[in-house]
């Protein structure tokens, strides 16, 4: 009987002991959080995908709050979100434009390849395999999908050999952006129509071997553009956002029917010839 | 105790009888943080510091109130009680002390509490009557093997998932048992080690 006494009370007092000291310990080591901080995360999405360029919401919150970053960073929660930040830390909310992902490709199965590529299917280890990548035009797509990992909102998805971005889904974190080893992905305006899916800087004559796609930088589309806001520069056509009227004058003129419209999707068309080149 | 038995000791807790090799025990946290190596570091550091601190404060609590009193049966209990407070102490130490720490460990600090490993070497310490010394020692090195294995499991994984195709029924955590127990089997062999 003594013996089930001694072990009761021994638990009891060193349980009540460690109570003290952890109790005690609380108030000396407390650490004073911001309840700014606590009300900001809460206040995110909390998808930790990392778009803000912050390790995740939590990071992000603390860097609003200690070090003064943007109230505009989330791009998942976008214009709600930063209002919401915005009232928390008492500053004026800043516009965003909402931007989405946009794969400066189209060429994917449709341009021509040097060899069969069957190693690891990652974009990183084919870009840094011999000649950088499969394609003869080593500005295009790999389509191993590395985007497609990095997705957080199922956003973005390769097809026939080229990743296509889903704008309504795409909440423009630029995960896919950063997961690229290949630089294809940029940041375009939500409220863009066209776009051109070419990142290729090759002469026209060599680009037209390499592609079906691509743009050869004939230069139509800066002649006829009215509003002086898409221009060539090494052979490579670029749409200037900021004065886009959105007319569509350049997507009717494109003798290679390259531009995207994106209002109006154009099913992919499969390869017509057998992707290969004939050297002469 | 002398260097030698200290040095068999170590590398009896590192190799030969690898908690997680060979006496199975933290298998949680070995299957559920080793999908990364950096996070993995993070989870054995993490580890072999509370399994050291642990064995030191459960061989003070065995050794002058659980032994005097004849309560040893209560020492499941007791330790439980005696690491479940002392990471919760060190958790808040480190938050406010070495804060870089703290970030670096994160989750991993508060999830040990109910870490077997800790708990086992507690009870083995008393099982094979180690003097402090010796507790203090195979406390450490029983975590560096933890390290050691979870941080190995863990390349051998990021690997698997990188490169090979597996086939459908044993996507995940099957093949990431299968590759445990491959590593175990491996293992085995130092049993034969004789120090």
């Amino acid at each position: 009987m003594i013996t089930v006494l001694y072990a009761v009370a021994v638990l009891a007092i060193l349980g009540a002991i460690f109570g003290f000291i952890l109790a005690y310990a609380s108030k000396v080591f407390a650490v004073e959080t911001d309840p700014r901080q606590e009300a900001i995360h809460e206040a995110l999405p909390g998808a930790n995908c990392g778009g803000c360029g912050f390790a995740g919401c939590g990071n992000y919150a603390e860097a609003v709050v200690k070090n003064g970053a943007p109230c505009n960073k989330c791009a998942p929660g976008g214009a709600d979100v930063a209002q919401k930040i915005s009232a928390i830390m008492g500053v004026e909310a800043e516009h965003t434009e909402p931007m989405v992902a946009f794969v400066r490709c189209s060429g994917g199965n449709r341009a021509a390849t040097k060899y069969n590529y069957v190693g690891i299917d990652d974009c990183a280890a084919d870009y840094a395999s011999l000649g950088n990548g499969m394609h003869y035009c080593v500005n295009g797509c790999l389509g191993h999908g590395n985007c497609v990992k990095a997705c957080k909102f199922d956003a973005i998805h390769v097809v026939g050999g080229v990743a296509v971005v889903d704008r309504e889904a795409c909440k423009g974190c630029e995960a896919c952006k950063n997961a690229c080893p290949k630089d294809m992905i940029v940041m375009i305006p939500y409220a863009a129509r066209f776009a051109v899916p070419c990142h290729n800087v090759e002469k026209g004559a060599i680009t037209r071997k390499f592609c079906e796609m691509g743009c050869m930088g004939c230069k139509l589309c800066e002649k006829k553009c009215p509003h002086g806001a898409i221009h060539v520069e090494h052979n490579l056509s670029s749409i200037d956002y900021s004065k886009c009227q959105h007319c569509g004058i350049c997507f009717d003129v494109c003798p290679r029917n390259l531009i995207k419209q994106f209002d109006k999707e154009i099913p992919y068309v499969a390869a017509a010839s057998d992707n290969t080149i004939t050297e002469n | 105790m002398s260097f030698g038995e200290i040095v068999s000791l170590a590398l009896g807790a590192i190799l030969i009888e690898n908690f997680i090799f060979s006496q199975f025990l933290g298998i949680c946290p070995f299957m559920g943080v080793s999908k990364k190596v950096d996070t993995a570091i993070g989870m054995g550091v993490a580890v072999t510091f509370v399994m050291t601190v642990a064995s030191i404060f459960c061989y003070i609590v065995n050794e002058f109130l659980l032994v005097p009193l004849h309560l040893e049966f209560m020492q499941t209990v007791a330790y439980i009680l005696v690491i479940a407070s002392l990471v919760q102490f060190v958790e808040m130490f480190l938050q406010k002390m070495i804060p870089s720490l703290y970030q670096a460990l994160g989750i991993y600090l508060p999830l040990i509490t109910t870490n077997c490993a800790v708990l086992g070497v507690a009870l083995l310490n008393t099982q094979n009557g180690y003097n402090f010394l010796g507790s203090v020692v195979y406390g450490f090195t029983g975590g560096l093997g933890f390290l050691l294995a979870i941080v190995l499991f863990a390349s051998v994984r990021e690997r698997m998932d990188a490169t090979s195709e597996c086939p459908k029924a044993f996507e995940g955590f099957p093949i990431a048992l299968i590759a445990a127990g491959l590593i175990a089997l491996a293992f085995m062999g130092f049993s034969g080690l004789k120090i």
